[in-house]
């Protein structure tokens, strides 16, 4: 059985910001993986470049740290060549839904098996404040003294419109809830994605924890259908907002699980590793003479 | 002798590459050594193609100047190519799509009209077909027998069935017959076959065979000319040999999905051109960092930006060597021929893998797209001596025993030993960032001396083991060229028609761009009359890289950047003025 001591390291700790909700996404999902039973040699956690993508240095399983924008593509290429480990692609918004937004489509389109956690806090966090793609419209601060005009991205609709098989959105303020969702996205034989709204504490002064707790619904309480595509984005178009609201306004913020759907995915669709995963295959001794004879 | 080249020139989509790739199997199997070269533009239909195959009953190396037989499918053809035809030469047409002038040609010129639409009408074939017919006249002026060009018909278009096969044989031998009836006077170049066993490859197929050859389990390939003919081959027989390819959305994607292949156990390559490379640049340096093994395919062509993306260069090799933030070891091979492609591919896998870093086959359109004749046994023989050697990649039982693993131990060769995803005990971090021992980011100033010194031992722990460049011809011969890539070929021509001359030559052909062959190049530098560097691009990229490593200056240098591969003539024009001066 593998236990939460199995998964700390002993040589550091995380060095996020007091409050950070990086923390809440941290415990969820070696709860997860706990509760999952996963060896955590089998275990790899691919990120990228944000505060969010030091979390494999925290985690005693498999990790790679590559680029700003790029762990989806390492972590297709490691779910390829070895089917039987389990993927997660941790990143933030920046990562997933700006530099890297165009491996996330394709991505979701294959339904490669990932996981993938996006640490979505609103915010460039670790380059002091600007604004990511998520940043709501009309924010300003000290980065950006004019208000945001761009629409937000919303990534569940983006998602469920590239064809990600397993949509939802969490909330770094519900452990239990993250915890749930993370086990749920990783059991699911496809492209899953958690969309988990993670307030920053130090540069994000508008969409705070006790903000969000004052928006958040869940949408298993509400009778939400997540077999139902058109219903999911409808749920999805209820925010982030494409305008600005008036004073006395309040948005609801859905969270849960929008969608999900059985498709195959790419693995199944591979045909050379169906037997067995590439890595457990011989490469020696290849004979390519009839290949060599016919050039001939 | 037999020295015979032919040119069939058309617009794109009437089949060109096909026809002309299927000439080069027809002089292939009469044992003839075989160069074929193709220019094209970058579009679909229309446009001019042209492909030039030259067949001789000694070995040759490249194409040349002078065409003994033209195939014009349209009159553009003419108008492009009627200069290069030779004295005695022929020109193949269909009088009723292409006029010629009788001033166009001189006397000596046979011109064979040959109705090759109304054939294609007449043996119940599409129009498209006009290049079926061409193959097969072309045959009967310099061969008496069709049944080398049935047999090849029968191979290539045997998976297509029967019918195919049969709408093939009909209008090539309509128009074999057709000039067999027709044509006098005779054609004065006739072909007689040798009992040479020769295969027909291009680079690009030969680096895919030696990937394959290699172990290779995983590609990502976003398309690009001139590395198209690597994914193909690829593809082709990923299922028997149970490779993986994917084509990823763009290059960056392909790169990283490489990468993560490769960290999780698998040997992987990616191919592109300099624009995807450019792409991918950051990413290489990614992998070096990470220590993750991987093969990066660059195939050059004229830039920058889109350039001139069907034609070649030599215009990429300081960018290879230098692509990416940071210093970091690479290995850079730039083959000759496509022999040396596949020896080169093989031998980069396992550089890759023993040195745990990227290792980048720098190759051109030229060398790529052109098919050449190799002995069967030559290419057998490398096949049957290569040993897949996996460096310090840890089996299962040596990592399950370890208590306190570190992926990026600090030894004394810089060769940490590897565990991959999967396996008990090797539990460990691959990071972007500077790390330590254990993978984990460090800022410390002691730790970043130490792991940039430990990434660049592996390079000092390769080059013991690299071989020196090669050097051919004459020790005492008054001119050393000095050259790289794909100029082996047009120079190893003009050597051998120099040689006939009684004019020797010395070639000193450098493989090795990085780590760079100093003492070997310097020593040969220092015993040489004049020195004389070829390269295909503007500034002399190599020739800089040959001051800067050994503090000489060549005498002279022949570059060239039209877009074109050097003609064997004009590298002999310049050495004899060179040996004038």
């Amino acid at each position: 059985m593998t236990e939460l001591k199995d998964l700390e390291i002993t040589y550091d700790k995380p060095n996020w910001c007091p409050g950070c909700g990086d923390f809440g996404v941290w415990i969820s999902l070696k709860n997860a993986i706990v509760s999952l039973n996963l060896n955590p040699w089998e275990v790899v956690l691919v990120s990228g470049i944000g505060c969010s993508s030091k979390l494999p240095y925290w985690v005693k399983t498999y990790g790679f740290n590559g680029l700003h924008g790029r762990p989806m593509p390492v972590a297709e290429g490691i779910k390829l060549a070895n089917q039987g480990l389990t993927v997660i692609v941790i990143g933030g918004d920046g990562d997933q839904y700006g530099e890297g937004a165009n491996h996330l489509i394709h991505a979701a389109r294959r339904n490669i098996d990932l996981t993938v956690m996006v640490h979505n806090n609103q915010i460039y966090g670790l380059t002091t404040g600007q604004f990511s793609p998520t940043t709501d419209i009309g924010e300003k601060n000290k980065a950006n003294p004019n208000p945001i005009i761009e629409v937000p991205l919303n990534p569940i609709a983006l998602a469920l419109s590239a064809g990600a098989t397993f949509v939802a959105r969490g909330f770094a303020g519900d452990n239990k809830q993250e915890t749930q969702l993370i086990t749920e996205g990783v059991k699911h034989k496809g492209f899953a994605i958690i969309d988990t709204m993670q307030p920053c504490v130090t540069f994000n002064h508008k969409n705070t924890f006790s903000w969000f707790y004052e928006r958040v619904y869940k949408l298993e309480e509400e009778g939400h259908d997540p077999l139902n595509r058109i219903k999911a984005f409808e749920r999805a178009e209820e925010w982030p907002l494409r305008k600005v609201l008036e004073q006395n306004q309040k948005e609801r913020i859905p969270t849960g699980i929008f969608y999900k759907e059985d498709r195959s995915t790419w693995e199944d669709a591979t045909l050379q590793i169906q037997k067995a995963p590439l890595v457990k295959q011989s490469m020696e001794n290849r004979d390519i003479t009839p290949l060599l004879r016919e050039l001939m | 002798m037999t020295d015979l080249q032919w040119l069939i020139g058309g617009e794109a989509g009437y089949g060109i590459v096909t026809t002309g790739v299927m000439m080069s199997k027809i002089f292939t199997r009469l044992g003839l050594s075989v160069f074929d070269y193709v220019e094209y533009p970058s579009l679909i239909r229309g446009g001019h193609n042209a492909y030039y195959v030259r067949g001789s009953d000694n070995p040759i190396f490249s194409q040349r100047k002078g065409i003994d037989i033209l195939v014009a499918l349209n009159k553009d053809t003419i108008n492009k190519h009627k200069d290069e035809v030779s004295e005695n030469g022929a020109i193949i047409y269909d009088p009723s799509v292409t006029k010629v002038e009788p001033q166009e040609f001189s006397p000596s010129i046979l011109r064979v009209e040959v109705p090759l639409l109304e054939i294609t009408k007449k043996v119940g074939a599409d129009h498209l077909m006009i290049n079926t017919v061409a193959i097969g006249a072309s045959l009967a002026l310099f061969y008496s027998d069709f049944g080398v060009l049935q047999k090849i018909l029968t191979d290539v278009f045997g998976k297509k069935g029967e019918k195919v096969i049969q709408e093939n044989l009909n209008a090539s031998k309509a128009g074999f017959d057709y000039v067999k009836t027709h044509s006098a006077p005779p054609f004065k170049k006739q072909v007689n076959a040798l009992k040479q066993q020769n295969l027909l490859i291009s680079a690009a197929e030969a680096v895919a065979l030696g990937a394959i050859r290699a172990g290779l389990q995983f590609a990502a390939i976003y398309p690009m000319t001139p590395i198209n003919g690597v994914m193909t081959t690829i593809v082709q027989n990923a299922s028997t040999y149970g490779i993986v390819v994917k084509e990823p959305e763009d290059e960056i994607a392909g790169i990283n999905m490489a990468i993560g292949a490769s960290f999780a156990g698998a040997r992987s390559l990616v191919a592109t051109s300099g624009g995807g490379f450019s792409l991918m640049v950051e990413s290489l340096g990614l992998a070096a960092q990470t220590e993750v093994p991987l093969v990066v395919v660059e195939g050059m062509r004229p830039g920058p930006a889109t350039g001139m993306p069907t034609w070649t260069e030599q215009g990429d090799v300081r960018f290879v060597l230098h692509a990416a933030q940071g210093d970091f070891p690479r290995i850079v091979i730039a083959p000759g021929d496509a022999e040396e492609a596949f020896g080169f591919t093989m031998t980069a896998f396992n550089l890759a893998e023993t040195y745990q870093l990227p290792v980048i086959l720098l190759v051109d359109k030229y060398l790529m797209e052109s098919h050449a004749t190799v002995p069967f046994e030559n290419l057998s023989s490398r096949a049957d001596s290569f040993r897949i050697e996996r460096g310090k990649l840890l089996r299962d039982e040596d990592v399950a025993v370890q208590t306190d693993y570190k992926r990026y131990a600090l030894v004394e060769d810089g060769i940490s030993p590897r565990s991959i995803p999967g396996q008990k005990g090797g539990i460990g971090l691959a990071g972007s960032d500077e790390h330590d021992e254990h993978g984990l980011y460090s800022e410390d100033a002691h730790m970043r001396v130490s792991m940039m010194d430990k990434r660049f031992k592996k390079l000092d722990s390769a080059i013991p083991h690299i071989p020196p460049p090669d050097l051919y011809g004459d020790e005492k011969a008054p001119v050393t060229i000095v050259s790289f890539g794909s100029t082996k070929m047009p120079i190893f021509e003009a050597m051998s028609s120099l040689a006939r001359e009684g004019i020797a030559i010395r070639f000193l052909k450098v493989s090795y761009l990085n780590p760079f062959p100093t003492e070997a190049v310097a020593s040969t530098m220092k015993d040489s009359q004049k020195t004389l560097v070829i390269e295909n691009n503007k500034t002399g990229q190599f020739e800089g890289l040959i001051r800067e490593y050994t503090g000489f200056s060549v005498s002279d240098h022949l570059r060239k950047y039209d877009g074109r591969p050097f003609y064997p003539e004009e590298i002999v024009d310049h050495v004899k003025t060179l040996l004038k001066k």
